[in-house]
């Protein structure tokens, strides 16, 4: 079964902002996520991960007069939770995926401790359509 | 099976384009023969690791693509027979087409012809890479994908696109004409830089699956230069992607984060690979005016014969890139001049000469950020040098590059 690992941040997770992290705990914190994609990719596991770039470059596209994009900015990362990255991994069952969830949110963050940041797990609609 | 025998990747990967070359006059239609000769491709893949490589491996891929081909045809027929549709045309009537019989085109030639049809200018940069990399690369659609981290289905797509619009701009399957020539190469010189640059970057997600597209673009620039040994930037492009690539071993430490040029371990990089990139320059140097690839790998040229960071002639440096930004002006040359300014005179010429680029395209891009930084560290401007490092570390679209800048960032503050 397939389930995305959605790594969330904003004002309300209360993690101090990485320019406050000495560079020993940004080492850790690297460190850390490559070793959590390569053990997912040695148990067969990983299927695909992505950071994605800063709220500030995003923005908010819909269609106006005759389907013309009008873009604008946003997210506004002070007023919302924002994606900074996914993983999307094949697993045995959601009791899996929990604990893979539970270990990256255990990243460890300034002065080495766990971040305990809130990773959101969602299945994947992959699954073999069942007979009715 | 032969041990051996050379890797049955490496046999069949030139042969490709010849292979390509020959269905396409005896057949008159490119799209199809590059198919056919894909699918010959892989049943060689398949059978020939097993059963070993047949005495005439090219006689082998022709006749393989060729029953494909007519397959395919025939399959065609059938199903607008079943349709009760009337064939307009009759595929096999290209099969006299009078280039069939042309005796002077060579493997060579065939090869050539291929690169200047896959880098036409009428496609994207990414179709043309796609196109390139299968038609004369000869690698497997599901490679290419990989390569590119996108699925097999959407590759093979872009190569069908890419084809279908070579056909639609009506570009025969010959030799550009004379007068046209030099703007072909120059579009062919771009895409295999752009390959090069693609693997050497390896800017995408985790680098994972990447293949060597590094490799694979020397391995093309390779034949290029072979098939047009007169042609200066040609053999430019390849010195430059020898010279570039000869650090390769020294550029990222654990994790693949960045090792700038300045702390690289240089007695990693590649001396047979530096060496055969400085003889190639300086022949082609010696042959008469220099276009900018060959600027390019004289810069890389003297980067390389520096034993150590300190002794790099950033005059020489200095004085190249302002003739490549004469030659060719880009901000992103300007902004290279800048650094060797700064290395030369000190970092308050490079600062001021990075000033005009924050209003260019180049504003707000990472590689200006990073390049301020740089420099303003150099000048001892702590504070404002770690606001541009988190500034690029926010803007760059590689995730070791972010992870060396937030880490430059960070050590830097800690040092106030």
């Amino acid at each position: 079964m397939k389930y995305m690992l959605l790594m969330q941040f904003g004002p309300q997770s209360g993690i101090a902002s990485v320019d406050t992290w000495s560079p020993e705990d940004i080492k850790a914190h690297v460190e850390f996520m490559h070793d959590v994609n390569r053990g997912l990719v040695e148990a067969g596991e990983f299927v695909d991960a992505q950071g994605l770039a800063m709220p500030d470059q995003a923005r908010i596209v819909r269609a106006g007069e005759g389907g013309v994009p009008v873009v604008t900015d946003g997210p506004f990362p002070e007023t919302k939770e924002f994606l900074v990255g996914y993983w999307i991994v094949d697993c045995e069952g959601p009791e899996r995926a929990y604990e893979l969830a539970g270990h990256i949110s255990a990243a460890p963050g300034l002065n080495g401790e766990p971040l305990n940041m809130p990773i959101e797990v969602r299945q994947v609609m992959a699954g073999p359509p069942q007979e009715l | 099976m032969n041990i051996s025998q050379p890797h049955a990747d490496d046999l069949l990967r030139p042969l490709a384009p010849q292979v390509v070359g020959v269905l396409t006059r005896r057949f008159g239609d490119f799209g199809a023969a590059e198919d056919a000769v894909q699918e010959a491709l892989l049943d060689a893949l398949a059978q020939w690791p097993a059963e070993g490589v047949p005495d005439n491996p090219k006689g082998w891929l022709v006749q393989v693509a060729s029953r494909r081909m007519i397959e395919q045809v025939r399959g065609e027929q059938a199903r607008r027979r079943r349709e009760e549709l009337v064939a307009a045309r009759a595929p096999a009537g290209h099969s006299t087409s009078p280039a069939a019989d042309r005796a002077h085109e060579t493997d060579g030639d065939d090869t050539l012809v291929m690169l200047f049809l896959s880098c036409h200018p009428a496609l994207t940069p990414a179709s043309a890479i796609a196109l390139t990399l299968r038609a004369v690369g000869g690698l497997t659609t599901a490679e290419i994908g990989k390569a590119f981290m996108v699925p097999e289905a959407t590759m093979a797509q872009r190569i069908s696109r890419a084809k279908q619009r070579i056909r639609a701009s009506g570009v025969p399957f010959r030799m550009p004409e004379p007068q046209e020539r030099r703007a072909r190469l120059a579009s062919v010189l771009h895409v295999l830089y752009l390959i090069f640059n693609e693997g050497y970057a390896a800017s995408g997600g985790l680098g994972l699956h990447r293949v060597e597209l590094s490799r694979e673009a020397i391995r093309l620039a390779r034949t290029l230069h072979r098939l047009l040994p007169g042609d200066c930037e040609a053999a430019g492009l390849l010195a430059l992607m020898l010279l570039t690539d000869a650090r390769r071993p020294a550029r990222t430490g654990p994790g693949g984060v960045p090792v700038p040029l300045a702390e690289q371990d240089r007695s990693l990089w590649d001396r047979e690979a530096i060496a055969e990139g400085t003889a190639l320059l300086t022949a082609a140097l010696r042959r008469g005016a220099a276009g900018p690839y060959q600027i390019q790998a004289a810069i890389a040229a003297v980067h390389d014969e520096a034993a150590t960071a300190e002794e790099t002639d950033w005059p020489q440096i200095l004085a190249l890139y302002g003739l490549l930004e004469r030659m060719s002006p880009n901000p992103m040359v300007s902004l290279n001049r800048a650094v060797a300014a700064a290395m030369v005179h000190g970092p308050a010429a490079g600062l001021a000469l990075l000033e005009p680029l924050a209003d260019g395209p180049l504003a707000g891009h990472h590689r200006l950020h990073t390049a301020r930084a740089h420099l303003l560290e150099m000048a001892g401007d702590i504070a404002a040098a770690v606001e541009d490092y988190r500034a690029a570390a926010g803007r760059t679209a590689a995730v070791p590059e972010r992870d060396y800048l937030i880490m430059r960032a960070a050590r830097l503050a800690a040092r106030r």
